[in-house]
């Protein structure tokens, strides 16, 4: 112990040692956790149906994420019977694959919502964001009246989506170059929606708020929150067959 | 006078560069960030163009004194103000959105509501009230300890500044919903561009004034002031790697996502925690508790094992808010194990902090601002020991997503961090403004029992809210259903959630205590009052009784 305290002072006389020393010292923990995420395969789980978000989808993730939802709302339930019960089936790591940010959240003031999609209809959704004490008395939920009356912006969906391509989600050009028209007729059950389900399986195409003249931020909010949980299937027999066989997670 | 006209121009270049930004940007955010840039670069022109020095008349307004020491101080004593002015903002906003939390009606849609307003609250306690101690204070203790005066003045002004620049910024972004929503990274990607210029600047200013040292050796409170430094740096920079929509745009998307993303944001998540709510805090309590103590450190070698351990082991701590999520078992496993071992370093600065008292323990009954330090190691005892508690798996799926994480939290947070640098303030307003002491003891005294008080309410609160909270969601009934629908556990919580804003108010009102004394203290006003700690001399009392015969 006595040679320790001596041999420190070599670095307390010399700041060069002492930085690196330092800095060597941290960026250990973070290299052995971190970097095995990026080449262990398993990490994510191969299933079927994970696709990027549609255009509208995306509008509504991006409107998800100004507001801070993930403040009162998670996305990631928990293998436990209650979750599973009260949530549906525990998450994957594959379902956020195409998360930038991921939206995990750390706190429930309010439920998960990473199955969210589909328990609801959209009228309950828009009623419920427009005023949650009206159909959740308990609620302290803030009101979210201006969703419904702020048009969505359309011009620069396709900025967003090439952006999203550089950090890796897998847009085609077609998609890039289509985004608006995609974002339009999504939420325009008369609108040509041309290959936009072949291009996003199991794409829900209608009117969300409640009001087909205009295109708002209500609309894609709710498009966002009904397809959350739906792309895979992890209830068919084929993928609960792959999740029993999963190791070393 | 070139180069008061070559200045003038350079401002009135960036002002104009903002203004086009502001009529290029793409969001409301984005122009308002830029609308700030523009206006203060319109004040750097005024100022500069009339020759008119804005700093001296502020300087002169809070009375500083000129040249009255050969240290450096000016950048202390504007940080000491904007700690003081920042922690009330922080503690106000966070009364608010407690507030919200039992009475929803209190949001106002869209700009005050809770999702915008709670990273304010975040940002402003840690990076506004908690950042500005740590700069204000680390400029101080490294030109004491090493007998030198700061190294590059222009550039430490500029940090000081530079930072206040980032934190308005990314404030005035949250209320227009200019967030990343990834916790405590919240700002985007300019502003996270701006912070890295100051934090480099910070890093030359600190490490030239180490280099500059008269002492040959470097003080135990500057390795947890330089490993700060280095390692916010590391993870600044790693996890707010995204890539801008556009460069006249605020939006950004980063560049990891799912379940690597989640791991690089806890990654730096817990370690904010760690290296901006920890390590340079412990760097204060090894300046500040000695010096106002006037003993020693207790153990230098423990200092040395305990600095080493505690920088090595708390940055895999990362992955236990991740437990029982899609992140692989191994690394949550890791994130627990670790997380455990982390107990023991933590409480050897406590131990040093607490032990350095010996021989002088009767202060703690006579000197408010010890007893302000001694609770905040308390505290930081406490919060170290319920953390790896919270990270072991089976206690963790009751108490994550609950109220119980944000207690705890506070416990650390109003507790460890809130208090220490009280005492630091304390200790720092009197000696920097040259006054004999601060205006009022007392109020010190006051200041820390309304702010233990309400750590109390606010701690006590949250476990039961927390706890409830769990225990009614994994609830079933006889029957094998479900007890409880979500609802039932959100209006349990009512009253506790008002117990907690209650808490919150008196830590605020010990805060506004806390202005009223700095003020009157930099004011040079000294209260009149009964001195503190000792036995009051009552002459009438001082007497033998005398047998009074009776009538």
């Amino acid at each position: 112990m006595f040679n320790i305290a001596q041999r420190h002072k070599k670095l307390e006389r010399n700041i060069t040692l002492l930085a690196i020393g330092a800095f060597v010292v941290v960026v250990i923990g973070g290299i052995v956790e971190i970097a095995p995420l990026f080449w262990i395969d398993n990490t994510i789980e191969k299933v079927d149906g994970m696709r990027p978000y549609t255009p509208l989808e995306q509008a509504g993730r991006d409107i998800y994420v100004r507001e801070g939802c993930y403040t009162c709302h998670s996305q990631m339930i928990r293998p436990f019977r209650d979750e599973v019960e009260r949530y549906g089936h525990y998450s994957l790591a594959a379902e956020s694959m195409y998360d930038h940010p991921f939206q995990w959240g750390s706190k429930r003031t309010g439920p998960d919502l990473a199955r969210v999609g589909g328990r609801y209809s959209d009228d309950w959704h828009v009623q419920h964001l427009k005023d949650p004490r009206s159909v959740v008395p308990e609620s302290v939920m803030p009101t979210y009246r201006f969703l419904a009356e702020t048009d969505l912006p359309t011009g620069d969906i396709a900025a967003n989506l090439a952006a999203l391509k550089h950090v890796g989600v897998p847009y085609s050009e077609k998609d890039i170059e289509q985004a608006e028209s995609d974002l339009k007729a999504q939420a325009d059950p008369d609108a040509d929606a041309g290959d936009l389900a072949k291009r996003y399986p199991k794409t829900q195409i209608r009117d969300f708020d409640g009001d087909p003249q205009r295109l708002t931020e209500m609309d894609a909010l709710v498009a966002y929150l009904q397809m959350l949980g739906t792309l895979v299937d992890v209830n068919s027999a084929a993928a609960q067959e792959d999740l029993a066989e999963e190791k070393g997670r | 006078m070139d180069g008061v006209l070559a200045r003038t121009g350079g401002w009135f270049a960036l002002m104009l560069l903002a203004i086009v930004a502001i009529a290029l940007a793409h969001d409301a955010g984005f122009a308002a960030s830029m609308t700030i840039v523009a206006l203060v670069a319109l004040l750097l022109v005024c100022a500069t163009a009339g020759r008119f020095d804005p700093l001296a008349k502020a300087q002169s307004l809070f009375q500083m004194p000129t040249d009255p020491s050969r240290y450096d101080d000016d950048p202390v004593r504007w940080g000491v103000i904007a700690t003081v002015f920042w922690g009330v903002v922080g503690f106000s906003v966070g009364l608010i959105i407690a507030l919200q939390l039992a009475f929803p009606a209190l949001n106002i849609e869209p700009y005050y509501n809770f999702g915008r307003l709670r990273p304010l609250h975040t940002s402003a306690v840690v990076f506004a009230f908690g950042g500005n101690i740590l700069i204000a204070s680390s400029f101080y203790v490294v030109q004491r300890t090493c007998r030198a005066r700061l190294a590059f003045p222009t550039l430490a002004r500029f940090v000081f500044w530079g930072y206040q620049m980032f934190i308005v910024l990314a404030a005035v972004g949250y209320l227009y919903g200019v967030t990343q929503s990834r916790e405590y990274a919240e700002p985007e990607w300019y502003v996270d561009i701006w912070l890295t210029i100051v934090w480099v600047c910070y890093f030359v200013v600190f490490v030239g004034t180490l280099a500059r040292r008269t002492e040959p050796h470097i003080y135990v409170a500057n390795w947890f002031y330089l490993s700060f430094i280095i390692t916010i740096a590391m993870l600044h920079i790693v996890n707010n790697l995204a890539v801008p929509v556009s460069i006249f745009g605020s939006r950004s998307y980063p560049l990891f996502s799912g379940v690597q993303d989640a791991l690089v944001q806890w990654w730096y998540g817990h370690n904010a925690v760690a290296f901006f709510l920890t390590v340079p805090f412990l760097a204060m309590m090894y300046y500040f508790v000695p010096k106002q103590a006037q003993r020693p450190i207790y153990s230098y070698r423990l200092s040395i094992l305990h600095f080493w351990s505690l920088i090595f082991l708390y940055i895999w701590a990362g992955p236990h808010h991740l437990l029982y999520t899609a992140l692989p078992d191994w690394a949550q496993t890791l994130g627990m194990v670790f997380s455990i071992v982390l107990w023991m370093p933590s409480w050897g600065g406590m131990i040093n902090g607490l032990m350095t008292l010996n021989g002088a323990w009767d202060k703690v009954r006579t000197d408010p601002i010890i007893r302000m330090m001694v609770i905040a190691l308390a505290f930081y005892g406490m919060a170290t020991f319920e953390g790896p508690m919270l990270s072991i798996k089976a206690v963790n799926s009751l108490s994550h997503y609950t109220d119980w994480t944000i207690g705890h939290v506070h416990a650390g947070a109003l507790g460890w961090n809130g208090m220490i640098t009280f005492a630091a303030v304390y200790y720092l307003t009197p000696r920097l403004w040259k006054r004999q002491r601060l205006y009022s003891l007392r109020m010190v005294n006051w200041h820390f029992w309304l702010a233990t008080l309400g750590i109390v309410f606010y701690a006590a609160s949250m476990w039961v809210s927390g706890i409830t909270q769990g225990l009614m969601w994994r609830e079933y009934g006889a029957d094998g259903y479900l007890v409880n629908t979500f609802a039932d556990t959100v209006a349990a919580l009512h009253p506790l959630y008002i117990m907690r804003a209650f808490g919150g108010l008196l830590y605020l009102v010990g805060g506004v205590i806390m202005v009223v004394n700095v003020w009157r203290t930099i004011a040079g006003h000294l209260r009149q009052e009964a001195p503190m700690g000792e036995a009051p001399y009552d002459p009438e009392a001082d007497r033998p009784l005398v047998a009074v015969p009776a009538e």
